[in-house]
């Protein structure tokens, strides 16, 4: 470390790459600080997690509790967000719903990365027919419009009458997540058919390795850069998803707030009460915006490639 | 070129019929099935409902109900609707048009602004304009399509006026004032924020996708061994450059497709536009009309089916280095 702070600024980096002592981890963090817009994100994230753990734990007000005396007023001091058409604060509101917002991106990336990751990574490392059948399969996933597939489903989990299948995040992060999967499954895929033939998959075949071991601690590992980048935007569509059929009316059912049904409750009162519809979806816009970044930011960072 | 087209065609054909098994098997698993929507109705009885489902054809098995179901989508007759008792297939084409109308506006409203600012920025990279336009590439992925036409909303019909009249600066919804005479000026009126809706949801990736064809195109040789013949910078670039750099917008464009049809849908319901989206929300999810809904999805899947092939035609006819056989 003394060492590196006694060389001309020009050479650091050069020399911070060959030094054998840095680990791929500090080196991908370098180089993700480098990018200022993603640095912001996840600055702009980590202060909506925390915000959205500790508003609705520290403050004293209960966010589905009413009150008719405070019927929609403007932003205010009391109330920085305003209140709705019952009365509650809107400011302890969006963070009591960003929890189950935020859940349902990440729990829908997991699914969707990966259902994608082992679609892809079996169709790239066999090839041949299995690959032509699972690919002809994710061209008849994407060729039905994935919101009125979602929009199907939903409805027909509603039509159950199970309020477990019909209200709650579980279900919506399951529908979503199977319909998300075909990106990453075409992503892993190319990740498979590029590594396959690589020296080192060829080596660990030579020393006896079985199919499942070379796919998982040899051709994985490597496409891990671009799997990371694609889970980011992930959770982010997953975010817009959730709130687009919530707004329609098909997502997780009130009084349970996520940013998606405030939406869909302020859309009919927002010609006398914008406030209702402009900060849940900034709250969207905002950490979405963050994501992309961060994941734009990880794309840079993680690419052997880049040009420092 | 022409086998080529022919081979794509016969791929789509096993595709379309999968894609119709699956949406059959979708409104089978619906509880209650294809007739859950009388099923509540205290007017029809037990009996009324036997009748329509033999007059519906529900008694015979399964494999039956689905051969009678595509013989007939393939003669153009999609059923029923259960809400108006009309042709669905009379339904749905009435829609069509509207929704084709305003997606083709969007289409090639997206098409126009985006190369241009693609090209501005590539050219000019990391210049104030390019990070400027960076940025709103990002917010417009960002945001969710119909928060967007919201605050549209909230902006340009609720909160501006309209100096001569004192009415909403834009119609909130519609695709024409009801009961007024037709006149473009009026159409043009509705279409605006509908259409803007639809444009900033794709200019977002179009602009990155303009923008980095037209990168890595200026970098290759013949572009500067045409830097060096002494052509301006406007001829390197319309005649030399530009056919390449479009060739990853027009694969972006084949993939967004499904999107945009989905995009319309939320779109349609926003502004109250009649079209096949809103159609497939109001009437068929929240009324159960399955002939609707089943008629509507294999129209959708088939026009995304027919525009991912001419999307990969284009690309061909762009792209000689692509082989056909």
């Amino acid at each position: 470390m003394q060492a590196q702070l006694t060389l001309p600024p020009s050479t650091i980096d050069w020399h911070a790459r060959m030094r054998p002592q840095e680990s791929l981890s500090a080196l991908v963090w370098r180089r993700f600080l480098k990018h200022k817009p993603a640095v912001a994100g996840l600055a702009a994230l980590i202060a909506i997690f925390l915000l959205c753990f500790f508003v609705p734990w520290l403050t004293h007000y209960d966010p589905g509790k009413t009150n008719v005396d405070i019927i929609r007023e403007p932003p205010s001091l009391a109330h920085i967000f305003g209140t709705d058409e019952l009365g509650r604060d809107l400011f302890i509101r969006l963070w009591d719903g960003g929890r189950i917002s935020i859940l349902i991106g990440v729990a829908t990336m997991i699914v969707a990365i990966t259902i994608g990751t082992v679609i892809g990574s079996v169709a790239g490392f066999y090839g041949g027919r299995v690959d032509n059948l699972l690919m002809r399969f994710t061209d008849f996933v994407l060729s039905i419009p994935q919101l009125f597939l979602l929009l199907l489903f939903a409805q027909l989990l509603r039509s159950t009458n199970d309020p477990r299948l019909s209200a709650g995040p579980l279900p919506i992060i399951v529908i979503i997540g199977i319909l998300a999967w075909t990106p990453a499954a075409r992503l892993v895929r190319g990740q498979f058919l590029s590594l396959k033939n690589k020296e080192f998959v060829e080596a660990a075949k030579m020393s006896g390795a079985r199919n499942r071991r070379i796919m998982l601690r040899h051709i994985l590992p490597n496409a891990a850069s671009p799997i990371i980048v694609a889970a980011t935007l992930r959770v982010g569509a997953a975010i817009i998803t959730e709130s687009t059929l919530s707004f329609l009316g098909f997502g997780v059912q009130p009084p349970t707030p996520t940013w998606g049904n405030m939406l869909k409750n302020a859309q009919a009162q927002m010609t006398y009460a914008p406030w209702t519809a402009i900060f849940p979806g900034l709250a969207i816009l905002v950490t979405v915006l963050a994501l992309n970044y961060i994941g734009d930011g990880l794309r840079d960072a993680l690419d052997p490639h880049h040009v420092e | 070129m022409t086998k080529y087209i022919l081979r794509r065609v016969l791929e789509a054909i096993p595709l379309l019929l999968l894609i119709s098994i699956a949406v059959f098997a979708l409104m089978q698993l619906i509880p209650g099935g294809p007739l859950a929507a009388y099923e509540n109705n205290p007017n029809i009885s037990a009996a009324d409902l036997a009748r329509l489902q033999e007059e519906l054809g529900l008694n015979v098995p399964k494999h039956i109900q689905y051969w009678n179901w595509i013989t007939a989508v393939l003669r153009g007759d999609l059923g029923t609707s259960l809400v108006t008792q009309r042709p669905a297939t009379v339904e749905i084409l009435e829609r069509l048009p509207n929704t084709l109308y305003l997606s083709l506006v969007a289409f090639l409203g997206a098409l126009l602004i985006s190369i241009p600012i693609g090209i501005i920025s590539a050219t000019r990279q990391y210049s104030r304009f390019d990070h400027l336009m960076t940025t709103v590439a990002f917010i417009g992925q960002s945001m969710p399509v119909f928060w967007f036409g919201l605050i549209l909303i909230i902006i340009f019909h609720t909160t501006i006026k309209n100096p001569l009249t004192g009415g909403p600066l834009l119609p909130g919804g519609g695709m024409y004032t009801i009961g007024a005479d037709f006149s473009i000026e009026d159409r043009v009126r509705h279409l605006i924020l509908p259409a803007s809706v639809l444009i900033f949801f794709s200019l977002g990736t179009h602009i990155r996708y303009m923008r980095a064809g037209m990168l890595d195109v200026l970098h290759q040789d013949y572009i500067r061994t045409a830097h060096a013949k002494g052509l301006s910078e406007r001829a390197v670039i319309t005649k030399h450059a530009f056919k390449n750099s479009i060739i990853p917008l027009v694969t972006i464009i084949g993939l967004e497709i499904p999107g945009l049809v989905s995009g319309a849908l939320i779109t349609e319901t926003i502004f109250s536009w009649p079209g096949m989206g809103r159609l497939f929300f109001t009437q068929g999810i929240e009324r159960s009309d399955y002939p609707v809904m089943m008629g509507i999805l294999m129209l959708s899947a088939t026009l995304i089916v027919l525009f991912g092939l001419v999307t990969d035609v284009v690309y061909a006819f762009l792209d000689p280095r692509i082989r056909f056989d």
